[in-house]
């Protein structure tokens, strides 16, 4: 140990050393590590006034869980539908988007990266950075203006016929998964589209001129090579998705909530801080289990997918 | 070969569909931005207007929020730049065995939902202002200080992994050299190592400030009272909308535009410089002669379409008139809104004659007037128009926009009846920076009983 | 101002692994110096403690008297020339030649001036501008030997300096190091793994493997007596063949090999290695060294059979199954305007005088 640090100044020299040390150890422990523990625990604590946190009321208790899960502090006679409803509609919606954006990714990402030269291709990446960049609040803003009952999607299809008067897109919440499927969808494409842009165009020949079909260069060779990425930009847009708290609220539909609304709610509604705590902590435990889950499924490390 | 073809085709097909379905919502939010109807629409088309760029350069609570943004983007730049690289150099001092546990909580927040993000941070630095002892208006309760931590928290992960993977290509060899030559740390620091790093130091300060400026989930929570970019423009679209918002993302779309575009002719400027140089020292060419086609460049030509059809836009808005088109749409307005609520009465007559009973029932539910059903109720085919109670603001030019505006507003926002009464408190007209509030307020400060 | 490397008892050692294992060295003042021993032999590590990137594990550095324990690199008398240069790629020739001045707080225009004398120094006048991508490999190894220089270090280490370059500059650049090295007269310590460069240049070598000094001396001594197996495979080509003391007088051993009886020269590192009676041993024989035994009387003589042969160029290689020997003997002859005179498949005498022939106690070999 002693040999390390004395290596380490060495290397460093005192004063890089020292602020290496000191920002390192404030983000990791005073932005990171502490917080999210804090969290925790304030997650087990009732829902005491702020002047009582910290002191002798401020009592251990499972009570939020339990809310979460039976719907009633004190009887476990019924299960609280409503929010495990909510949960469940959230993560499963959340891996149907992420399915949806590889769907819709992978076929363009393979385009863009080996099909389309030149000036153009470079264009057509270029420009989807403008996407991106643009407030996740207006791009959902931008579908609420597109589905409306007055939007331009019912115009246009009642305009040539298909419907004949106009559909409720929201309430059906057609805006809100398509809303939803594009607010993340450059987090998909962009590491797909680095995977398959450093895949040796020979290979893709090679294969070809031993006879392999198209599916099947794709199969054995392509898909191979993007795994990390396509891992990459899945857990990247689920986590953003089930995370979303933007498009849901502009998008969702009058009777359907997203969880992180209920976290919201908690929060600035209801002021029940514990509760808000115990909710996000069960998101996040959802998160950090869909990535476990990934990074086994597909057998790639962290440092594959965070990039 | 044949069916290779309509393979290709349909690829191609496909990616302009993916293209169409990516910035078609933004095209048309954009032309919005240029429509005179009060509601955000393309059709039916009113008046070419820019007039929600005025009402968006006079909206002082946007501004307010824009400047806040503004303060807070800095803010994280200046620590989350820092931190960023102190997170970069430390891996490459890191133990090997360490190294992936280092990796996995630097990196952890990238993963974490940004809405736990704020909550944790909030609840932390409330927790730390109470073991200080203190008061509601220090360091501790600042919007501005505690959204800069909580963003820096994340974004000081995305500046690290900008930072990594230029890091990867320096030579540490150079800093020994520095060293060896007689360089202090700092002296190898800033003159090897900070010189390498500049154009990740560039890329990273600007991420830093996109990211923060568009940075909802997690400022919701932290910023409290202080009003942001992202904090106005969600209560806003959420409790009514109009084209202004439209044209605020005109003003963002443009700039980004630009800014990407710039980036990519400096890119390729200094990758046809690194050619040459390379050319030179392989003898194979004599000169320094930078021959830029920069004239098709098709980010060049981009960047000169958006230009000239700013220019066009401007010059087309300052000679026709707005105001005679807006009169005209008016006129057209009111005569057909007379002729269609003559229509509706004729029509509601004629029923009434016919299913009375039915008729009866129906009004029944009419007057339930719940949000949802209300909501629906505009869609039936007999009531596409305004009902009967509010016939008289059917005189008004804008009819059914209103109508489905209000699903918007006020009592309607309620989410479907299971959940009303966890609801009840979201109203309209108050935005949630000013409930969440309230938790500090005294009426808050007893053991809440929400159920 | 010049000064002397001491390494007194130097360990070093990384975890378990002993990168430089008990390394007593003394290079005096002036000397141009190799490290010579295959990749991962330690040479590179005992050249980072020199120039103080790294502390020992155990044993001092001392540098002109003075011991530096304790000292960083920054603050060493020593210079240091990296294996890939090191140049500073965003900075000027001129400015990465000043930089070592530039630290010190310089002037600019006087930064300015030294950095051209030494540009004139290294025969590139004119060229301070250039940014350093536009040199070609000669030049930049010119320029990091000025920008080291220019630190005026009293002793200049160099990493391998010469390894990126191709055939021909390497040997060009050979001379030129030496020149330069006479003109500045301060200590070279070099590290290679090419022996023709160490040959050529040092005034002494020290053989290295696993860590461990195997001989130092000069040259012609470190080729013509090696003091360890490993040194006798190491440097230039070598044939061996194992055996037992049968003799051993004045010096010289008699050797039973499966090939014959051998008489060499007894070599050894110290006193406490040298061979005796009984002792297993290896006779080392240069290919160059033999020649076929028909023409004169030889004190060691093989028999075998030609395998084959390669032209050379400047000589002839002839590879010969040699009787009891499992390994192929190789012998070169000078190109004289004749053939071998041997057809593959005759079967030869070759040999060797005894003072030609080298019996060390047997150790590790170099590999292949």
């Amino acid at each position: 140990m002693f040999q390390f640090w004395s290596d380490y100044f060495r290397k460093n020299g005192l004063t890089l050393g020292l602020f290496l040390l000191l920002s390192v150890a404030i983000w990791m422990l005073v932005m990171i590590v502490l917080p999210q523990l804090y969290m925790l625990d304030f997650s087990f604590r009732a829902n005491v006034p702020p002047p009582q946190w910290g002191t002798d009321s401020h009592v251990y208790t499972f009570e939020h869980y339990q809310y979460l899960i039976y719907g009633n502090v004190n009887s476990t006679d019924a299960f609280n539908y409503i929010d495990l409803g909510v949960f469940g509609r959230t993560i499963l919606a959340s891996v149907f988007v992420t399915l949806i954006d590889v769907c819709l990714c992978y076929p363009v990402a393979y385009y863009l990266a080996h099909v389309a030269k030149g000036g153009w291709g470079r264009l057509m990446v270029m420009s989807l950075i403008v996407p991106f960049w643009v407030n996740e609040l207006l791009r959902a803003f931008s579908f609420k203006v597109m589905f409306g009952a007055s939007g331009v999607v019912n115009n246009v299809l009642v305009g040539i016929g298909i419907l004949d008067q106009p559909y409720d897109f929201i309430r059906e919440n057609v805006a809100l998964y398509s809303g939803l499927c594009y607010a993340y969808i450059l987090l998909m494409i962009f590491p797909i589209y680095n995977a398959i842009e450093s895949l040796d165009k020979n290979q893709i020949e090679a294969a070809r001129d031993l006879g392999s079909p198209w599916w099947r260069i794709h199969w054995r060779i392509v898909i191979p090579h993007a795994k990390p990425g396509i891992t990459s930009g899945c857990t990247m847009v689920f986590m953003l998705t089930a995370g979303a708290l933007a498009a849901p609220q502009i998008l969702g539909g009058p009777s359907s909530l997203w969880f992180t609304q209920l976290v919201y709610k908690w929060f600035n509604n209801s002021a029940n801080w514990a509760r808000g705590s115990a909710y996000a902590l069960v998101l996040l435990i959802a998160c950090i289990v869909f990535v476990l889950l990934m990074m086994r499924i597909f057998k790639v490390r962290l440092g594959e997918i965070a990039r | 070969m044949t069916s290779d073809r309509v393979r290709q085709f349909f690829v191609l097909f496909f990616v302009l569909g993916f293209f169409l379905y990516l910035f078609g919502p933004l095209i048309i939010m954009g032309l919005t931005a240029f429509n005179s109807s009060a509601f955000p629409r393309v059709t039916p088309w009113e008046c070419f207007t820019v007039e929600w760029f005025d009402v968006l350069a006079n909206d002082s609570r946007l501004l307010e929020g824009l400047k806040n943004s503004f303060l807070i983007g800095f803010g994280v730049v200046l620590f989350a730049v820092p931190l960023g690289l102190a997170g970069a150099l430390m891996l490459t001092q890191v133990k090997q065995r360490v190294r992936p546990w280092y990796y996995t909580i630097v990196i952890s927040p990238i993963l974490v939902p940004g809405v736990v993000l704020g909550i944790s941070t909030l609840l932390f630095w409330d927790r730390i202002g109470v073991m200080f002892g203190a008061s509601r208006d220090s360091i501790f309760y600042n919007g501005f200080f505690l959204t800069i931590i909580g963003q820096s928290t994340f974004i000081a992960a995305y500046t690290m992994l900008v930072f990594i993977s230029r890091l990867q290509r320096f030579d540490s060899a150079q800093e020994e050299a520095a060293l060896d030559l007689g360089a202090t740390h700092v002296q190898a620091f800033r003159k090897i190592l900070l010189p390498f790093l500049k154009p990740a130091i560039a890329s990273a300060a600007v991420l830093a400030f996109l990211a923060s400026f568009e940075n909802y989930n997690t400022t919701v929570f932290t910023s409290i009272s202080t009003s942001t970019l992202t904090t106005v423009l969600a209560s806003k679209v959420r409790y009514g909308i109009d084209p202004s918002i439209s044209a605020l993302a005109v003003v963002i779309v443009v700039l980004t535009v630009f800014g990407a575009a710039i980036h990519e002719v400096l890119k390729r400027r200094e990758q046809a410089e690194a050619e040459q140089a390379g050319m030179v020292a392989a003898g194979l060419i004599k000169e320094k002669k930078v021959q830029t086609k920069w004239f098709i460049d098709p980010a060049i030509i981009c960047i000169l379409l958006v230009f000239i059809a700013g220019l066009g836009t401007a010059f087309f808005a300052g000679t026709v008139g707005v105001g005679e088109c807006k009169v005209l749409v008016k006129e057209q307005k009111q005569a057909e809104t007379a002729k269609r609520i003559q229509a509706l009465q004729e029509r509601t007559a004629a029923k009434k004659a016919a299913a009375a009973e039915e008729a009866e029932t129906q009004k029944q539910e009419k007057a339930n007037r719940t949000g949802t059903e209300n909501f629906n109720s505009i869609f039936d085919g007999d009531n596409l128009l305004p009902q009967a109670s509010e016939s008289d603001s059917a005189t008004q030019p804008r009819t059914g926009t209103e109508n489905f505006n209000g699903i918007f507003n006020g009592g309607n926002l309620q989410p479907g009846s299971e959940v009303e009464n966890n609801e009840k408190s979201e109203d309209g007209a108050r935005t949630g920076t000013e409930n969440f509030n309230g938790i500090f307020s005294s009426g808050n400060l007893s053991p809440s009983t929400t159920e | 101002m010049s000064a002397d490397v001491q390494l007194q008892d130097v360990w070093i050692r990384f975890g378990d692994f002993v990168a430089a294992r008990d390394v007593n060295i003394h290079i005096k003042d002036g000397e141009f110096f190799s490290f010579l021993g295959p990749s991962g032999c330690g040479k590179t590590t005992l050249l980072r403690a020199v120039s103080g990137f790294l502390s020992p594990s155990q044993g001092e550095v001392l540098i002109g008297g003075k011991n530096m324990s304790g000292i960083g690199p920054n603050k060493r008398p020593t210079a240091l020339i990296f294996q890939n240069l090191a140049l500073f790629p965003l900075m000027t020739v001129w400015e990465n030649i000043a930089f070592a001045l530039e630290v010190k707080g310089m002037s600019k225009a006087a930064r300015r001036k030294r950095a051209d004398e030494l540009l004139d120094l290294i025969a590139l006048p004119g060229q301070g501008d250039k940014m350093v991508n536009e040199l070609s490999g000669g030049q930049k190894q010119r320029v990091a030997i000025a920008r080291a220089l220019a630190a005026e270090p009293d002793v200049l280490l160099l990493d391998e300096p010469l390894s990126a370059l191709d055939l021909k500059l390497r040997q060009h650049m050979r001379t030129e190091l030496r020149a330069i090295q006479e003109r500045v007269g301060i200590t070279f310590i070099y590290i290679t793994h090419d022996q023709g460069e160490a040959l050529t240049m040092s005034d002494n070598v020290a053989v290295m493997s696993q860590g461990v000094i195997e001989q130092v001396a000069g040259g012609n001594q470190i080729y013509d007596s090696p003091e360890t197996a490993f040194v006798a495979s190491f440097v230039g080509e070598n044939n061996y063949f194992a055996g037992t003391v049968r003799e051993l007088n004045n010096g010289l051993a008699v050797v039973d090999t499966p090939s014959g009886v051998l008489a060499a020269r007894a070599v050894s590192r110290n006193d406490k290695e040298q061979l005796s009676v009984g002792d297993e041993a290896y006779v080392f024989i240069r290919p160059e060294s033999l020649r076929f035994s028909q023409q004169q009387e030889l004190d060691n003589v093989l028999s075998g059979v030609v395998e084959r042969q390669e032209f050379e160029g400047n000589f002839w290689q002839v590879y010969l199954r040699v009787d009891g020997s499992a390994r192929i003997v190789t012998l070169s002859m000078v190109n004289d305007g004749h053939s071998v005179g041997y057809e593959v498949g005759s079967r030869v005498q070759v040999g060797c005088g005894s003072d030609l022939a080298v019996a060390l106690p047997q150790g590790p070999m170099a590999a292949e």
